[in-house]
C-alpha cells in the first residue's frame, strides 16, 4: 500500500519534467527531423528525400563553413582554458577568502547584461574611432587609427570573453578539491612549476576541464551574435548559415538538415575528444 | 659524528605572533630525531622551514654544511612525508615512487629498477601497478615513505604520518618505522604530538612549547628527568601537587596544599616558602608498602579501578578530594582491592620532582 | 451562496479583461508605428496596439511558422508578397471596400494591387516607399555617384553594404545587367549572380564590413570610418541633418525603389482593427507625421502638405524629376530566385 502511494507520488512529481522534456524538446526535434527529410521534386511536389543532407557534403561552402566553425570553436575552447586555468588557480589557491568572493562576482558581472550589449561594448572600445584608438593616438603609440574589429582574432577574443565564466566555474570547483599538500609534495619531490602544472594540477582538474570545454565548445559553436557582429566580412558561422536557410532562403528543410548535422557532428567531435583523452561522459558529469 | 642538520637561532614571525622563537639544535647523521609538542606549538612551522616551504625570519639552517637560505623545496636534499601522505591519486604506486626520479631526468629503466628495490625495502613487493585507492592505510604509509626514500635524501622529514591510522596499526607502524630507519640509515626528523610515538622511535626528542624547545634529550632522560614542569606534564602521565617549600637540603621538603609533608628531588635548592609543583609518576606509587623507611606515605581511598591489562591503574582520592593515578601491577597481589577501600600509598623521595611555579 | 458570488465575480473579471484586451498586433519595421500615432489611435478607438519590429525575411518566417497566426497586420515589401502567398498562404485577400481609397495615391494603390495579385485577389495596400542608393561622404569621396563606387579601389576600407539581395541587384546593375528583366529567366539570372559574386569576392578587401544594423552603419558614417555605403535614402537624410557633407545620392543607374505595404495575415484575430489602423495611419496628417519623423514618404494622398519643410527639402534635393523617373522599382520576386541568392550570399561571405 505504502509502496503504491509512493509510486503515484513519484510519477506525479516526475510528470511535469517528462512533459516538459517531451513537449518542448522531443516533439519539436522530431518535427524538425521530419522536416529535414522533406524536399521538392523537379515538378515542385513535396517528397521524402536525402537531398538536404547530400547538399551539405556536395556543396563545399557548407562543410567548409562547418569545419571553419568547429576549428574556431576549438581554438576558442583552448584559449579559454589557457586563460581560465591561472585565473581559477589564483581564485582558489592564492586569493584571500574575502578577495575570492569579490573576484568571483567580478567574473559574473559581465553576465548581468545581455550578450548583445557586451558585444557592442567591445565594438565601442575596438572600432577605428573607438576608445582604444583614441588613447593610443593621444599617447602617440600610433599615428594612424587601426581597425581592430572585423577580423578573426577579435572574434575569437569576443568568444573567449563570452565563454570565460563557463570554464572558470567548473575549474574552480575541481580545484577546490585539490589538496595543497599534493602540490607541495610534488614541489618537494623536485618538480618545477611547470611539472606540477602538467603532472598534478591538470590531471586532477581533468573532469572540470572536460566539462568546461564541452560547454565552451558548444556555446562557441552555437553562438550567432559574436561572430556576426565582431567577425566582420569573412566570418561565416555555421549558425548563420542555418539562420540564412530558415530566414533568407525560406528553405526550412535545408535549415533543419543543417541543424541536425550541427547536432550530430558536434556530438561526434565531443565523443572523439573524450576518447582521445580517455574519459567517459558519466565521469565528467558527476 | 657529523651533523646532517644544524639549526641556529631560528625565528619565524607571522605579524606579531612568534611561531618559532630562537630555536637551535643539531641532528647527527643517521639518527631518529623527534620534535614533540602540542598542536600550535610551532613544530609544523619549524618542519616547513626545514623542507623549504617557509623561510625563517632570522637564524640559519644548514643541511650537510650547506646554507639553505633561499633554496626552494625542489632543490633541497630533504624530503617530506606529509601528514595526510599526499600520494598522487592520479598515478599508480610506481608512478608515485618514480615521480621524483623522473624529475631528475633519470632513465626509465633505472627508475623502475630503483622502484622495485625500494618497494622490496618497504615490504610491498609486486605492488607497483596498484592504484593508490586499492591500498590499505599502512600500505599507503609505506608508499609515501618509499617515495621519499627513493630520492636518497640527506634528511627525511615526517609530519605526523601516523595520525590518520587506527590505533592498532599505529602501534605496529611505530615499530616498523623504527626498524626501517635503522635499516636504511637515513636521518629521520619526526614531528608528532603523540608522546608515545616519539618515545618509542626516537634516538633523541625535542619537546617544543610555544615556539621554544623546552628540553632536548633521549627518551629516557625526558621521562625520568624532565627539566621543566611542561615536560614533566607532557611526557608520560604524572600526578601533581602544589605546595610550599619548607626546607631545602639533600631533599626538598614541601608542604602540599592538603597539609601533607613530602620529601622530593629538585634540580636546584629553593628558599623556604617558595611555591612549587611536585610531580610524581603513577608507577612510582607503591600500594601498601611493607618497608616504610625513607618513604613518603599517606592514605587514600579507591574511587575506581581502571583495568587495562599491563597498564591497569587505580583512580584514588585523597581526603581533600585530590585525585591520583596509581599503577596497579597485575601480579594478583592486589586483587582484593575494591572501589571504596582505604589503602596506604608510599613513594621514594627520588621519584618525585619539584619545580618552582 | 458564497460560491455563486465568487463565480459571478470571476466571470465579470474575465469579461472585463476580454473587453479591455482588444489589441492590434502589428508585425512591422522599426519606426513604422510611431509612439505618438499609437497613442492617438488608442485614444480614438480604445484598441491597444502591440508592434513587433522585424524585416522582410523574418516577417515571412514568423508568419510561416504559425501559418499566418499571431499577428493582425504585417508590413512586407510589395515584391515579397505574391510568391510567398502562392506557396505558404499566409495572408488573406484585402477587402478594398473596407479601405478608404481616397486616402491613397491612385497610381501606387493600383501598382501594389497588381503586383500582389494571386489568382483573382490582391493581398496588399501600399504604405510608404523609398529607395536604396548610396550614402556618400562628399568630403572624402566626392566622385562616388554610381553603384560602381561600392567596388572602387580608391575607397579601399571605407566601403560598407549589407550582404543581402538588394546588394546583388545593385551590383547586377553596376555590371550592366538588368536584373529585373532577368527575373523571369532563371538561367540568365544565375549567370548574372555568378558574375556578381565574382565581382564582390574580388573586391572584398575593399569593404570595411557588411553592415547588419542600420544604426551601426550611421555611426560608422558619422565617425568617418565609412565614406561610401549602400543604404536607404532616409538614413542618408538623417546624417545630412547633422553633417552637410554626408548625403543620400541616387546612383546614376537608378536608385532601387521599394514599396512597403499593409497585408493581413490569414489567421488574423482582429481584422477590423487592422483596417481601422490602415485608414487611420493613411490620413494625411498622420502619414505626414510619420514622414517627418522617419523621412520616409508615404502613399497617402495629400500628406505632402503636412510634411515639414526640411524633409521636403531633402526629398527635392535628392530626387529631381529625372532621378525619380529613373528609379528601378522592384517587381515581385519569383520564389526560386531566393534560394539561388541565398547560396551566392553564403559563398561571398565565406570567401577569403
Amino acid at each position: 500500500m505504502m509502496g503504491n502511494g509512493f509510486r503515484i507520488t513519484f510519477w506525479l512529481f516526475l510528470s511535469p519534467v517528462l512533459l516538459w522534456l517531451f513537449l518542448l524538446i522531443v516533439i519539436p526535434h522530431i518535427d524538425l527531423l521530419l522536416l529535414s527529410f522533406r524536399g521538392e521534386s523537379d515538378m515542385g511536389d513535396p517528397i521524402w528525400t536525402l537531398q538536404n543532407y547530400k547538399n551539405f557534403f556536395i556543396e563545399p561552402i557548407y562543410w567548409y563553413t562547418f569545419l571553419r566553425t568547429a576549428l574556431y570553436a576549438m581554438i576558442t575552447t583552448f584559449c579559454t582554458f589557457i586563460l581560465a586555468l591561472p585565473v581559477s588557480f589564483y581564485i582558489v589557491k592564492l586569493a584571500r577568502p574575502r578577495t575570492r568572493g569579490f573576484l568571483t562576482v567580478l567574473l559574473l558581472l559581465p553576465f548581468w547584461v545581455s550578450e548583445l550589449v557586451r558585444v557592442y561594448g567591445w565594438m565601442i572600445l575596438l572600432r577605428e574611432s573607438g576608445v582604444f584608438n583614441y588613447f593610443m593616438l593621444k599617447m602617440g603609440i600610433i599615428d594612424q587609427p587601426i581597425e581592430m574589429l572585423y577580423n578573426d582574432i577579435t572574434m575569437i577574443m569576443g568568444l573567449v570573453y563570452t565563454s570565460m565564466l563557463f570554464m572558470v566555474v567548473p575549474l574552480i570547483s575541481v580545484m577546490e578539491s585539490l589538496d595543497d599538500s599534493l602540490i607541495e609534495a610534488a614541489h618537494d619531490l623536485e618538480a618545477s612549476r611547470f611539472d606540477i602544472l602538467r603532472t598534478i594540477i591538470i590531471p586532477h582538474c581533468k573532469p572540470g576541464i572536460t566539462s568546461g570545454s564541452i560547454v565552451v565548445f558548444m556555446l562557441a559553436l552555437g553562438n550567432y551574435l559574436t561572430p556576426n557582429l565582431m567577425g566582420g566580412k569573412n566570418s561565416l558561422w555555421f549558425t548563420e548559415q542555418i539562420y540564412n536557410q530558415f530566414i533568407a532562403s525560406f528553405n526550412w528543410n535545408q535549415g533543419a538538415a543543417f541543424g541536425f548535422l550541427l547536432l550530430v557532428l558536434s556530438s561526434v567531435i565531443i565523443w572523439v575528444g573524450l576518447k582521445v583523452t580517455r574519459q567517459n561522459l558519466g565521469e565528467v558529469a558527476s | 659524528m657529523t651533523n646532517d642538520l644544524s639549526v641556529r637561532n631560528i625565528v619565524r614571525k607571522f605579524g606579531d605572533f612568534t611561531a618559532v622563537d630562537d630555536v637551535s639544535f643539531d641532528v647527527p647523521q643517521g639518527s631518529f630525531f623527534s620534535i614533540l609538542g602540542p598542536s600550535g606549538c610551532g613544530k609544523t612551522t619549524l618542519l616547513r622551514m626545514i623542507a623549504g616551504f617557509d623561510e625563517p625570519t632570522a637564524g640559519t639552517l644548514t643541511i650537510r654544511d650547506q646554507d639553505m637560505r633561499g633554496v626552494p623545496p625542489n632543490k633541497r636534499p630533504v624530503n617530506l612525508v606529509f601528514q595526510h601522505l599526499a600520494l598522487f591519486p592520479m598515478m599508480n604506486v610506481v608512478e608515485n615512487i618514480g615521480f621524483g626520479l623522473k624529475r631528475r631526468g633519470m632513465s626509465s629503466a633505472e627508475i623502475s629498477k630503483r622502484c622495485v628495490a625500494i618497494l622490496e625495502r618497504v615490504d610491498l613487493p609486486g605492488y607497483g601497478k596498484k592504484r593508490i585507492d586499492q591500498l590499505s592505510g599502512g600500505q599507503k604509509q609505506r608508499v609515501a615513505i618509499a617515495r621519499c626514500l627513493v630520492m636518497e635524501p640527506s634528511v627525511l622529514l615526517l609530519d605526523e604520518p601516523l595520525g590518520a591510522l587506527d590505533l592498532k596499526l599505529r602501534e605496529q607502524m611505530k615499530v616498523e618505522l623504527k626498524k626501517l630507519q635503522a635499516n636504511v640509515g637515513t636521518t629521520f626528523i619526526y614531528i608528532t604530538h603523540d608522546q608515545s610515538e616519539a618515545l618509542v622511535m626516537s634516538d633523541r626528542i625535542a619537546v617544543m612549547n610555544e615556539g621554544r624547545f623546552e628540553q632536548v634529550g633521549s627518551p629516557r632522560e625526558l621521562y625520568n628527568d624532565p627539566r621543566t614542569p611542561f615536560v614533566a606534564r607532557f611526557v608520560g602521565d604524572n600526578n601533581s601537587w602544589s605546595g610550599e617549600v619548607e626546607e631545602s637540603a639533600e631533599y626538598t621538603t614541601i608542604c602540599t596544599s592538603e597539609g601533607l609533608h613530602f620529601r622530593a628531588r629538585s634540580h636546584r635548592s629553593y628558599k623556604s616558602g617558595t611555591r612549587v609543583d611536585l610531580f610524581l609518576r603513577p608507577e612510582a606509587l607503591r600500594i601498601e608498602p611493607k618497608d616504610l623507611t625513607g618513604l613518603n606515605t599517606f592514605k587514600v581511598s579507591v574511587k575506581a579501578i581502571l583495568f587495562d591489562g599491563a597498564n591497569s591503574r587505580l583512580l584514588t582520592v585523597m581526603p581533600g578530594g585530590h585525585e591520583l593515578l596509581v599503577n596497579l601491577p597485575q601480579n594478583r597481589q592486589f586483587d582484593h582491592i575494591e572501589p571504596g577501600a582505604s589503602i596506604t600509598l608510599g613513594w621514594h623521595p627520588d621519584s618525585g620532582l619539584c619545580f618552582k611555579v | 451562496m458564497k460560491k455563486v458570488t465568487l463565480l459571478a465575480a470571476a466571470c465579470c473579471f474575465f469579461m472585463a479583461t476580454a473587453v479591455q484586451a482588444e489589441t492590434l498586433k502589428i508585425l512591422t519595421w522599426k519606426g513604422y508605428a510611431p509612439r505618438v500615432l499609437i497613442e492617438k489611435f488608442e485614444k480614438d478607438t480604445g484598441i491597444k496596439v502591440e508592434a513587433t519590429f522585424s524585416n522582410n525575411e523574418e516577417m515571412i518566417a514568423k508568419l510561416r511558422a504559425t501559418r499566418g497566426a499571431g499577428f493582425d497586420l504585417a508590413q512586407p515589401s510589395q515584391d515579397r508578397i505574391s510568391s510567398v502567398q502562392e506557396k505558404f498562404k499566409i495572408y488573406q485577400a484585402v477587402d478594398y471596400s473596407r479601405i478608404d481609397t481616397k486616402l491613397f495615391i491612385p497610381s501606387m494603390l493600383d501598382a501594389v494591387k497588381s503586383n500582389t495579385k494571386v489568382g483573382d485577389n490582391s493581398y496588399a495596400v501600399p504604405f510608404c516607399w523609398g529607395t536604396s542608393g548610396l550614402i556618400v561622404n562628399s568630403d572624402k569621396a566626392a566622385k562616388a555617384d554610381d553603384w560602381n563606387a561600392l567596388m572602387d579601389p580608391e575607397f579601399k576600407g571605407r566601403i560598407s553594404y549589407r550582404l543581402k539581395r538588394p546588394t546583388l541587384i545593385a551590383v547586377g546593375f553596376a555590371l550592366g545587367y538588368d536584373p529585373f528583366a532577368l527575373y523571369s529567366d532563371a538561367v540568365g539570372y544565375k549567370e548574372m549572380l555568378d558574375k556578381v559574386a565574382e565581382a564582390l569576392i574580388n573586391t572584398k578587401p575593399l569593404v570595411k564590413n557588411y553592415w547588419a544594423n542600420g544604426d551601426g552603419l550611421l555611426e560608422s558614417m558619422r565617425s568617418s570610418e565609412v565614406f561610401v555605403a549602400m543604404a536607404w535614402d532616409s538614413g542618408g537624410w538623417k546624417l545630412h541633418d547633422e553633417n552637410k557633407a554626408i548625403d543620400f545620392k541616387a546612383p546614376k543607374k537608378g536608385a532601387l525603389g521599394w514599396i512597403d505595404t499593409f497585408a493581413i495575415p490569414s489567421k488574423a484575430k482582429n481584422v477590423d482593427a487592422a483596417y481601422k489602423w490602415i485608414n487611420f495611419i493613411m490620413a494625411p496628417e498622420n502619414a505626414a507625421y510619420f514622414t517627418t519623423q522617419e523621412k520616409v514618404p508615404t502613399a497617402s494622398q495629400g500628406a505632402n502638405a503636412f510634411v515639414s519643410a526640411e524633409v521636403r527639402a531633402n526629398f527635392e534635393r535628392s530626387f529631381p524629376q529625372e532621378t525619380i523617373d529613373n528609379i528601378k522599382w522592384y517587381p515581385p520576386v519569383p520564389a526560386k530566385l531566393e534560394v539561388m541568392e541565398g547560396k551566392i550570399l553564403d559563398k561571398i561571405k565565406a570567401a577569403k
